[in-house]
Protein backbone atom coordinates (compact mmCIF):
# COMPACT_ATOMS: atom_id res chain seq x y z
CA UNK A 1 0.00 0.00 0.00
CA UNK A 2 1.50 3.35 -1.05
CA UNK A 3 0.75 6.29 1.21
CA UNK A 4 1.70 9.94 1.12
CA UNK A 5 3.44 11.08 4.25
CA UNK A 6 4.35 14.60 5.37
CA UNK A 7 6.35 15.70 8.40
CA UNK A 8 8.83 18.31 9.52
CA UNK A 9 12.45 17.15 9.58
CA UNK A 10 15.00 19.48 11.17
CA UNK A 11 12.64 22.41 10.69
CA UNK A 12 11.90 21.76 7.01
CA UNK A 13 8.60 20.42 5.68
CA UNK A 14 9.15 17.20 3.79
CA UNK A 15 6.80 14.77 2.12
CA UNK A 16 6.97 11.65 0.06
CA UNK A 17 5.25 8.49 -1.05
CA UNK A 18 6.11 5.43 1.01
CA UNK A 19 4.93 1.90 1.48
CA UNK A 20 2.98 1.31 4.69
CA UNK A 21 5.85 -0.88 5.89
CA UNK A 22 8.55 1.76 5.29
CA UNK A 23 10.35 2.45 8.56
CA UNK A 24 11.02 6.00 9.68
CA UNK A 25 14.76 5.33 9.45
CA UNK A 26 14.37 4.14 5.85
CA UNK A 27 12.41 7.26 5.01
CA UNK A 28 15.16 9.44 6.49
CA UNK A 29 18.08 7.60 4.93
CA UNK A 30 16.72 6.35 1.62
CA UNK A 31 14.03 8.86 0.68
CA UNK A 32 15.58 12.01 2.14
CA UNK A 33 19.23 10.94 1.78
CA UNK A 34 19.95 11.85 5.40
CA UNK A 35 22.35 9.09 6.34
CA UNK A 36 23.44 10.51 9.70
CA UNK A 37 20.92 8.27 11.44
CA UNK A 38 22.39 4.76 11.50
CA UNK A 39 20.99 1.25 11.56
CA UNK A 40 23.02 -0.98 13.84
CA UNK A 41 20.85 -3.89 14.81
CA UNK A 42 17.44 -3.36 13.22
CA UNK A 43 16.04 -5.26 16.23
CA UNK A 44 15.25 -2.27 18.53
CA UNK A 45 18.22 -2.85 20.80
CA UNK A 46 21.30 -0.79 19.86
CA UNK A 47 19.96 2.77 19.64
CA UNK A 48 22.12 3.77 16.63
CA UNK A 49 18.89 4.91 14.95
CA UNK A 50 17.62 7.22 17.72
CA UNK A 51 16.00 10.45 16.54
CA UNK A 52 13.61 12.83 18.28
CA UNK A 53 9.93 12.73 17.35
CA UNK A 54 8.01 15.64 18.83
CA UNK A 55 10.86 16.15 21.28
CA UNK A 56 11.13 12.57 22.53
CA UNK A 57 13.89 10.10 21.69
CA UNK A 58 12.67 7.09 19.74
CA UNK A 59 14.24 4.22 17.85
CA UNK A 60 13.48 5.08 14.24
CA UNK A 61 14.00 1.45 13.18
CA UNK A 62 10.93 0.56 15.24
CA UNK A 63 8.54 3.19 13.99
CA UNK A 64 6.80 3.35 10.64
CA UNK A 65 7.28 6.47 8.55
CA UNK A 66 3.48 6.84 8.45
CA UNK A 67 3.37 6.91 12.26
CA UNK A 68 5.39 10.14 12.09
CA UNK A 69 2.76 11.82 9.89
CA UNK A 70 2.53 15.46 10.95
CA UNK A 71 5.31 15.10 13.54
CA UNK A 72 8.40 17.21 14.14
CA UNK A 73 11.45 15.01 13.67
CA UNK A 74 14.99 16.00 14.64
CA UNK A 75 18.00 14.01 13.48
CA UNK A 76 21.72 14.34 14.16
CA UNK A 77 21.96 16.57 11.07
CA UNK A 78 19.61 19.07 12.68
CA UNK A 79 21.54 19.77 15.88
CA UNK A 80 24.40 22.09 14.96
CA UNK A 81 23.28 25.74 14.94
CA UNK A 82 25.59 26.56 12.00
CA UNK A 83 28.22 25.00 9.75
CA UNK A 84 31.06 26.02 12.06
CA UNK A 85 29.40 25.51 15.44
CA UNK A 86 28.38 22.23 17.07
CA UNK A 87 25.59 21.52 19.55
CA UNK A 88 27.02 21.45 23.14
CA UNK A 89 26.44 17.68 23.26
CA UNK A 90 28.41 17.15 20.03
CA UNK A 91 31.12 19.47 21.34
CA UNK A 92 31.31 17.51 24.59
CA UNK A 93 31.61 14.21 22.70
CA UNK A 94 34.54 15.70 20.76
CA UNK A 95 36.23 17.22 23.82
CA UNK A 96 35.94 14.03 25.86
CA UNK A 97 36.97 11.62 23.12
CA UNK A 98 33.58 9.93 23.47
CA UNK A 99 33.75 8.17 20.12
CA UNK A 100 36.07 5.84 18.32
CA UNK A 101 34.54 4.39 15.15
CA UNK A 102 31.59 6.77 15.51
CA UNK A 103 28.91 4.33 14.44
CA UNK A 104 26.89 4.57 17.64
CA UNK A 105 27.51 8.31 18.03
CA UNK A 106 24.45 9.82 16.30
CA UNK A 107 22.12 7.71 18.43
CA UNK A 108 24.17 8.31 21.58
CA UNK A 109 24.02 12.07 21.06
CA UNK A 110 20.26 12.07 20.37
CA UNK A 111 19.53 9.87 23.43
CA UNK A 112 21.87 11.99 25.55
CA UNK A 113 20.13 15.27 24.69
CA UNK A 114 16.73 13.77 25.54
CA UNK A 115 18.18 12.40 28.80
CA UNK A 116 19.61 15.79 29.85
CA UNK A 117 16.30 17.53 29.19
CA UNK A 118 14.17 14.92 30.95
CA UNK A 119 16.38 15.23 34.01
CA UNK A 120 16.24 19.01 33.89
CA UNK A 121 20.00 19.37 33.20
CA UNK A 122 20.86 17.57 36.44
CA UNK A 123 22.52 14.20 36.10
CA UNK A 124 24.85 12.02 38.05
CA UNK A 125 27.01 9.21 36.76
CA UNK A 126 24.70 6.39 37.88
CA UNK A 127 21.71 8.03 36.20
CA UNK A 128 23.59 8.50 32.93
CA UNK A 129 24.70 4.88 32.89
CA UNK A 130 21.17 3.62 33.57
CA UNK A 131 19.65 5.97 31.00
CA UNK A 132 22.02 4.64 28.34
CA UNK A 133 20.41 1.20 28.52
CA UNK A 134 19.01 1.55 25.02
CA UNK A 135 22.30 2.52 23.34
CA UNK A 136 25.13 0.10 22.63
CA UNK A 137 28.72 1.05 21.85
CA UNK A 138 31.19 -1.61 20.75
CA UNK A 139 34.29 0.60 20.97
CA UNK A 140 34.57 3.02 23.83
CA UNK A 141 33.56 1.03 26.91
CA UNK A 142 31.12 3.90 27.60
CA UNK A 143 33.36 5.68 30.06
CA UNK A 144 34.07 8.74 27.93
CA UNK A 145 30.48 8.84 26.69
CA UNK A 146 29.32 9.15 30.29
CA UNK A 147 31.92 11.87 30.91
CA UNK A 148 30.79 13.76 27.81
CA UNK A 149 27.13 13.69 28.83
CA UNK A 150 27.94 14.88 32.35
CA UNK A 151 29.97 17.74 30.84
CA UNK A 152 27.29 18.63 28.30
CA UNK A 153 24.43 18.98 30.78
CA UNK A 154 25.57 22.33 32.27
CA UNK A 155 26.83 23.47 28.85
CA UNK A 156 23.38 22.86 27.35
CA UNK A 157 21.79 24.74 30.23
CA UNK A 158 23.96 27.82 29.79
CA UNK A 159 23.52 27.70 26.00
CA UNK A 160 19.76 27.52 26.53
CA UNK A 161 19.31 24.39 24.38
CA UNK B 1 8.31 -7.11 6.54
CA UNK B 2 5.34 -7.99 4.35
CA UNK B 3 3.38 -4.93 3.29
CA UNK B 4 -0.10 -4.26 4.67
CA UNK B 5 -2.91 -1.73 4.46
CA UNK B 6 -2.45 1.00 7.05
CA UNK B 7 -5.26 2.82 8.86
CA UNK B 8 -5.15 5.63 11.38
CA UNK B 9 -8.63 6.01 12.93
CA UNK B 10 -9.45 8.87 15.29
CA UNK B 11 -11.94 7.07 17.57
CA UNK B 12 -12.34 3.68 19.25
CA UNK B 13 -15.55 3.11 17.28
CA UNK B 14 -13.73 3.64 13.96
CA UNK B 15 -10.84 1.41 15.05
CA UNK B 16 -13.25 -1.38 15.99
CA UNK B 17 -15.09 -1.00 12.68
CA UNK B 18 -11.80 -1.25 10.76
CA UNK B 19 -10.81 -4.43 12.63
CA UNK B 20 -14.22 -6.04 12.21
CA UNK B 21 -14.65 -8.86 9.76
CA UNK B 22 -10.98 -8.85 8.75
CA UNK B 23 -9.43 -11.91 10.30
CA UNK B 24 -5.91 -10.76 9.50
CA UNK B 25 -6.24 -7.17 10.78
CA UNK B 26 -4.16 -6.19 13.81
CA UNK B 27 -4.30 -3.16 16.08
CA UNK B 28 -1.01 -1.35 16.72
CA UNK B 29 -0.24 0.80 19.76
CA UNK B 30 3.43 1.64 20.34
CA UNK B 31 4.58 -0.91 17.78
CA UNK B 32 7.53 -1.83 20.01
CA UNK B 33 6.53 -5.48 19.88
CA UNK B 34 4.44 -5.57 16.71
CA UNK B 35 7.01 -3.95 14.39
CA UNK B 36 9.84 -6.32 15.44
CA UNK B 37 7.40 -9.22 14.94
CA UNK B 38 6.51 -7.98 11.45
CA UNK B 39 10.19 -7.50 10.58
CA UNK B 40 10.84 -11.14 11.39
CA UNK B 41 7.85 -12.09 9.27
CA UNK B 42 6.33 -13.87 12.25
CA UNK B 43 3.02 -12.21 11.43
CA UNK B 44 1.43 -11.21 8.14
CA UNK B 45 -1.48 -8.90 8.87
CA UNK B 46 -3.59 -7.73 5.95
CA UNK B 47 -4.35 -4.48 7.79
CA UNK B 48 -2.66 -2.58 10.59
CA UNK B 49 -4.97 -0.31 12.56
CA UNK B 50 -2.78 2.31 14.27
CA UNK B 51 -4.36 3.46 17.55
CA UNK B 52 -1.87 6.35 17.75
CA UNK B 53 -4.45 8.85 16.55
CA UNK B 54 -7.16 7.84 19.03
CA UNK B 55 -6.86 10.61 21.61
CA UNK B 56 -9.53 9.16 23.94
CA UNK B 57 -7.27 6.15 24.66
CA UNK B 58 -4.39 8.05 26.29
CA UNK B 59 -4.24 9.58 29.74
CA UNK B 60 -4.40 8.84 33.45
CA UNK B 61 -7.33 9.58 35.78
CA UNK B 62 -7.98 8.99 39.44
CA UNK B 63 -11.54 7.79 39.96
CA UNK B 64 -12.51 7.06 43.55
CA UNK B 65 -10.04 4.52 44.87
CA UNK B 66 -8.78 3.62 41.40
CA UNK B 67 -6.08 4.81 39.06
CA UNK B 68 -7.45 4.40 35.54
CA UNK B 69 -4.83 4.31 32.79
CA UNK B 70 -5.82 4.65 29.13
CA UNK B 71 -4.56 1.86 26.87
CA UNK B 72 -2.38 4.18 24.75
CA UNK B 73 -0.58 5.65 27.77
CA UNK B 74 3.15 5.20 27.31
CA UNK B 75 5.38 3.50 29.88
CA UNK B 76 7.32 6.75 30.31
CA UNK B 77 4.14 8.68 31.11
CA UNK B 78 3.07 6.12 33.74
CA UNK B 79 6.55 6.25 35.28
CA UNK B 80 6.49 10.03 35.67
CA UNK B 81 2.77 10.60 36.37
CA UNK B 82 2.21 12.54 39.61
CA UNK B 83 -1.09 10.68 40.12
CA UNK B 84 0.44 7.23 39.74
CA UNK B 85 3.38 8.17 41.96
CA UNK B 86 1.03 9.50 44.64
CA UNK B 87 -1.45 6.60 44.65
CA UNK B 88 0.45 3.51 43.43
CA UNK B 89 4.18 4.33 43.49
CA UNK B 90 5.00 0.65 42.84
CA UNK B 91 3.29 0.90 39.44
CA UNK B 92 5.28 4.01 38.46
CA UNK B 93 8.44 2.21 39.57
CA UNK B 94 7.56 -0.83 37.44
CA UNK B 95 6.88 1.29 34.35
CA UNK B 96 10.18 3.15 34.81
CA UNK B 97 12.10 -0.12 34.59
CA UNK B 98 10.58 -1.44 31.36
CA UNK B 99 13.20 -1.74 28.64
CA UNK B 100 15.04 1.51 28.02
CA UNK B 101 14.02 5.18 27.68
CA UNK B 102 13.27 4.89 23.95
CA UNK B 103 11.07 1.82 24.50
CA UNK B 104 9.27 3.70 27.28
CA UNK B 105 8.70 6.67 24.96
CA UNK B 106 6.71 4.49 22.52
CA UNK B 107 5.48 1.31 24.25
CA UNK B 108 2.05 1.41 25.85
CA UNK B 109 0.28 -0.33 28.72
CA UNK B 110 -2.51 -1.57 26.45
CA UNK B 111 -0.06 -3.10 23.98
CA UNK B 112 1.94 -4.75 26.73
CA UNK B 113 -1.08 -6.25 28.50
CA UNK B 114 -2.68 -7.41 25.21
CA UNK B 115 0.57 -9.01 24.13
CA UNK B 116 0.93 -11.08 27.35
CA UNK B 117 4.62 -11.74 26.88
CA UNK B 118 5.67 -14.26 29.57
CA UNK B 119 8.52 -11.90 30.58
CA UNK B 120 6.58 -8.63 30.47
CA UNK B 121 6.30 -6.52 33.63
CA UNK B 122 2.78 -5.11 33.56
CA UNK B 123 0.94 -8.45 33.81
CA UNK B 124 2.36 -8.87 37.34
CA UNK B 125 0.88 -5.51 38.37
CA UNK B 126 -2.47 -6.24 36.74
CA UNK B 127 -2.83 -9.54 38.63
CA UNK B 128 -1.35 -8.49 41.99
CA UNK B 129 -3.37 -5.28 42.17
CA UNK B 130 -6.50 -7.11 40.99
CA UNK B 131 -6.98 -4.62 38.17
CA UNK B 132 -9.86 -4.56 35.71
CA UNK B 133 -9.14 -4.57 31.98
CA UNK B 134 -11.75 -2.58 30.07
CA UNK B 135 -12.27 -3.17 26.36
CA UNK B 136 -14.64 -1.92 23.70
CA UNK B 137 -17.01 -4.77 24.58
CA UNK B 138 -16.81 -5.05 28.37
CA UNK B 139 -14.66 -5.68 31.40
CA UNK B 140 -12.27 -8.51 32.31
CA UNK B 141 -11.20 -9.34 35.86
CA UNK B 142 -7.44 -9.73 36.25
CA UNK B 143 -7.61 -13.36 37.38
CA UNK B 144 -9.19 -14.69 34.20
CA UNK B 145 -7.42 -12.39 31.77
CA UNK B 146 -4.01 -13.99 31.19
CA UNK B 147 -4.63 -17.45 29.72
CA UNK B 148 -1.15 -18.64 28.77
CA UNK B 149 1.87 -17.91 26.61
CA UNK B 150 0.93 -14.76 24.60
CA UNK B 151 -2.72 -15.66 25.24
CA UNK B 152 -5.42 -13.51 26.84
CA UNK B 153 -9.18 -13.48 27.20
CA UNK B 154 -9.46 -10.87 24.43
CA UNK B 155 -11.72 -11.94 21.59
CA UNK B 156 -11.29 -11.35 17.85
CA UNK B 157 -11.17 -7.62 17.11
CA UNK B 158 -11.55 -6.70 20.80
CA UNK B 159 -9.33 -3.83 21.92
CA UNK B 160 -8.25 -2.76 25.38
CA UNK B 161 -9.37 0.79 26.14
CA UNK B 162 -8.17 1.24 29.72
CA UNK B 163 -6.96 -0.58 32.83
CA UNK B 164 -8.23 0.31 36.27
CA UNK B 165 -5.94 -0.33 39.25
CA UNK B 166 -7.43 -0.25 42.77
CA UNK B 167 -5.19 1.63 45.14
CA UNK B 168 -3.43 -0.82 47.52
CA UNK B 169 -2.40 -0.18 51.12
CA UNK B 170 1.16 -1.15 50.25
CA UNK B 171 2.78 -2.61 47.17
CA UNK B 172 6.14 -3.15 45.52
CA UNK B 173 7.62 -4.77 42.43
CA UNK B 174 11.03 -6.37 42.22
CA UNK B 175 12.47 -7.76 39.05
CA UNK B 176 15.62 -9.58 38.20
CA UNK B 177 16.11 -8.18 34.71
CA UNK B 178 17.71 -10.05 31.89
CA UNK B 179 20.90 -7.99 31.61
CA UNK B 180 20.60 -7.67 27.83
CA UNK B 181 16.90 -7.05 27.20
CA UNK B 182 15.71 -5.81 30.65
CA UNK B 183 12.69 -8.10 30.35
CA UNK B 184 11.99 -9.95 33.59
CA UNK B 185 13.90 -13.16 34.20
CA UNK B 186 11.64 -13.14 37.23
CA UNK B 187 9.51 -10.28 38.50
CA UNK B 188 7.35 -10.39 41.61
CA UNK B 189 4.63 -7.86 42.42
CA UNK B 190 3.35 -7.93 45.99
CA UNK B 191 0.25 -5.96 47.01
CA UNK B 192 -1.44 -5.61 50.40
CA UNK B 193 -5.05 -4.54 50.06
CA UNK B 194 -8.10 -4.32 52.33
CA UNK B 195 -9.19 -7.74 51.00
CA UNK B 196 -5.86 -9.48 51.54
CA UNK B 197 -2.43 -9.91 50.01
CA UNK B 198 -1.75 -10.88 46.40
CA UNK B 199 1.57 -12.08 45.00
CA UNK B 200 1.97 -12.26 41.21
CA UNK B 201 4.98 -13.64 39.38
CA UNK B 202 6.02 -12.84 35.82
CA UNK B 203 8.96 -14.11 33.77
CA UNK B 204 9.15 -17.43 35.54
CA UNK B 205 6.39 -19.38 33.81
CA UNK B 206 4.55 -19.37 30.48
CA UNK B 207 2.20 -16.76 31.91
CA UNK B 208 1.85 -14.65 35.05
CA UNK B 209 0.73 -16.66 38.11
CA UNK B 210 -0.13 -16.13 41.79
CA UNK B 211 1.61 -17.82 44.71
CA UNK B 212 -1.21 -18.69 47.10
CA UNK B 213 1.06 -20.03 49.86
CA UNK B 214 2.90 -16.71 50.03
CA UNK B 215 -0.38 -14.77 49.94
CA UNK B 216 -1.72 -16.72 52.94
CA UNK B 217 1.46 -16.31 54.95
CA UNK B 218 1.71 -12.60 54.16
CA UNK B 219 -1.96 -12.02 55.00
CA UNK B 220 -1.15 -13.16 58.55
CA UNK B 221 2.21 -11.44 58.78
CA UNK B 222 3.30 -8.97 56.10
CA UNK B 223 7.04 -9.42 56.48
CA UNK B 224 9.69 -11.13 54.36
CA UNK B 225 10.37 -13.50 57.26
CA UNK B 226 6.88 -14.95 56.86
CA UNK B 227 7.73 -16.36 53.40
CA UNK B 228 11.37 -17.28 53.83
CA UNK B 229 10.66 -21.02 53.85
CA UNK B 230 8.12 -21.07 51.02
CA UNK B 231 9.50 -22.69 47.89
CA UNK B 232 7.92 -22.53 44.46
CA UNK B 233 8.22 -25.82 42.54
CA UNK B 234 10.32 -25.62 39.37
CA UNK B 235 7.95 -27.92 37.47
CA UNK B 236 6.38 -26.03 34.54
CA UNK B 237 8.69 -23.01 34.92
CA UNK B 238 10.69 -21.66 31.97
CA UNK B 239 14.11 -23.05 31.16
CA UNK B 240 16.16 -21.31 28.49
CA UNK B 241 19.66 -20.03 27.72
CA UNK B 242 19.18 -17.31 30.33
CA UNK B 243 18.39 -19.59 33.25
CA UNK B 244 17.06 -22.98 34.30
CA UNK B 245 13.63 -23.58 35.82
CA UNK B 246 15.31 -24.30 39.19
CA UNK B 247 17.16 -20.99 39.03
CA UNK B 248 13.94 -19.14 38.27
CA UNK B 249 12.11 -20.94 41.09
CA UNK B 250 14.83 -19.78 43.46
CA UNK B 251 14.60 -16.22 42.13
CA UNK B 252 10.84 -16.13 42.80
CA UNK B 253 11.54 -16.53 46.53
CA UNK B 254 14.33 -13.94 46.51
CA UNK B 255 12.36 -11.35 44.52
CA UNK B 256 9.23 -11.91 46.62
CA UNK B 257 11.12 -11.28 49.87
CA UNK B 258 12.79 -8.19 48.43
CA UNK B 259 9.43 -6.90 47.20
CA UNK B 260 7.89 -7.30 50.67
CA UNK B 261 10.82 -5.46 52.24
CA UNK B 262 10.51 -2.69 49.64
CA UNK B 263 6.75 -2.39 50.28
CA UNK B 264 7.40 -2.08 54.02
CA UNK B 265 9.97 0.73 53.59
C1 LIG C 1 14.38 -3.40 23.39
C2 LIG C 1 13.07 -3.70 24.08
C3 LIG C 1 13.06 -3.95 25.44
C4 LIG C 1 11.87 -4.21 26.11
N1 LIG C 1 11.90 -4.47 27.43
C5 LIG C 1 10.76 -4.73 28.09
C6 LIG C 1 10.75 -4.98 29.50
O1 LIG C 1 11.77 -4.90 30.17
N2 LIG C 1 9.57 -5.27 30.09
C7 LIG C 1 8.40 -5.32 29.39
O2 LIG C 1 7.36 -5.57 29.98
N3 LIG C 1 8.37 -5.07 28.08
C8 LIG C 1 9.51 -4.78 27.41
N4 LIG C 1 9.46 -4.53 26.06
C9 LIG C 1 8.17 -4.56 25.36
C10 LIG C 1 7.53 -3.20 25.39
O3 LIG C 1 7.08 -2.91 26.70
C11 LIG C 1 6.35 -3.09 24.42
O4 LIG C 1 6.10 -1.72 24.34
C12 LIG C 1 5.09 -3.79 24.79
O5 LIG C 1 5.25 -5.15 25.03
C13 LIG C 1 4.06 -3.70 23.68
O6 LIG C 1 3.47 -2.46 23.72
P1 LIG C 1 3.22 -1.64 22.40
O7 LIG C 1 2.38 -0.49 22.78
O8 LIG C 1 4.52 -1.34 21.77
O9 LIG C 1 2.34 -2.66 21.55
P2 LIG C 1 2.34 -3.07 20.02
O10 LIG C 1 3.68 -3.55 19.62
O11 LIG C 1 1.74 -1.99 19.21
O12 LIG C 1 1.31 -4.29 20.07
C14 LIG C 1 1.62 -5.51 20.73
C15 LIG C 1 0.48 -6.51 20.50
O13 LIG C 1 -0.71 -6.12 21.15
C16 LIG C 1 -1.78 -5.86 20.24
N5 LIG C 1 -2.39 -4.63 20.72
C17 LIG C 1 -1.81 -3.40 20.82
N6 LIG C 1 -2.63 -2.53 21.41
C18 LIG C 1 -3.77 -3.20 21.71
C19 LIG C 1 -5.00 -2.83 22.34
N7 LIG C 1 -5.20 -1.60 22.83
N8 LIG C 1 -5.94 -3.78 22.50
C20 LIG C 1 -5.75 -5.05 22.03
N9 LIG C 1 -4.61 -5.45 21.42
C21 LIG C 1 -3.63 -4.54 21.27
C22 LIG C 1 -1.12 -5.75 18.87
O14 LIG C 1 -1.98 -6.18 17.84
C23 LIG C 1 0.08 -6.67 19.02
O15 LIG C 1 -0.30 -7.99 18.82
C24 LIG C 1 10.64 -4.24 25.36
C25 LIG C 1 10.64 -3.98 24.00
C26 LIG C 1 11.84 -3.71 23.34
C27 LIG C 1 11.80 -3.41 21.88
S1 LIG D 1 19.01 0.06 14.60
FE1 LIG D 1 17.33 0.76 15.76
S2 LIG D 1 17.81 0.07 17.73
FE2 LIG D 1 19.45 -0.74 16.56
S1 LIG E 1 32.30 4.43 18.89
FE1 LIG E 1 32.24 2.60 17.75
S2 LIG E 1 30.34 1.75 18.36
FE2 LIG E 1 30.52 3.43 19.68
Amino acid sequence: MTISVAMTVNGKSVSGKVEARTLLVQFLREHLGMTGTHVGCDTSQCGACVVHVDGQSVKSCTMLAVQAEGAKVTTIEGLAPSADKLHPMQEAFRDNHALQCGFCTPGMVMSAIDMVKRHNYQLDEATVRRELEGNLCRCTGYHNIVKAILAAAPAMKSAGV
Amino acid sequence: MYDFAYHRPKSVADAVALLKGKEEARPMSGGMTLIPTLKQRLAKPSDVVDLGGVKELAGIKVEGGNVVIGAMTKHGDVATSADVKAHIPALADLAGHIGDPQVRNRGTIGGSVANADPAADYPAAVVALNATVTTNTGKHAADGFFKGLFETALGEGEIITSISFPKPEKAAYMKFPNPASRYAMVGVFVAKTASGVRVAVTGAGPSVFRVKAMEEALSKNFSSDAIKDIKVPATDLNSDIHGSAEYRAHLVGVMARRAVDKANK
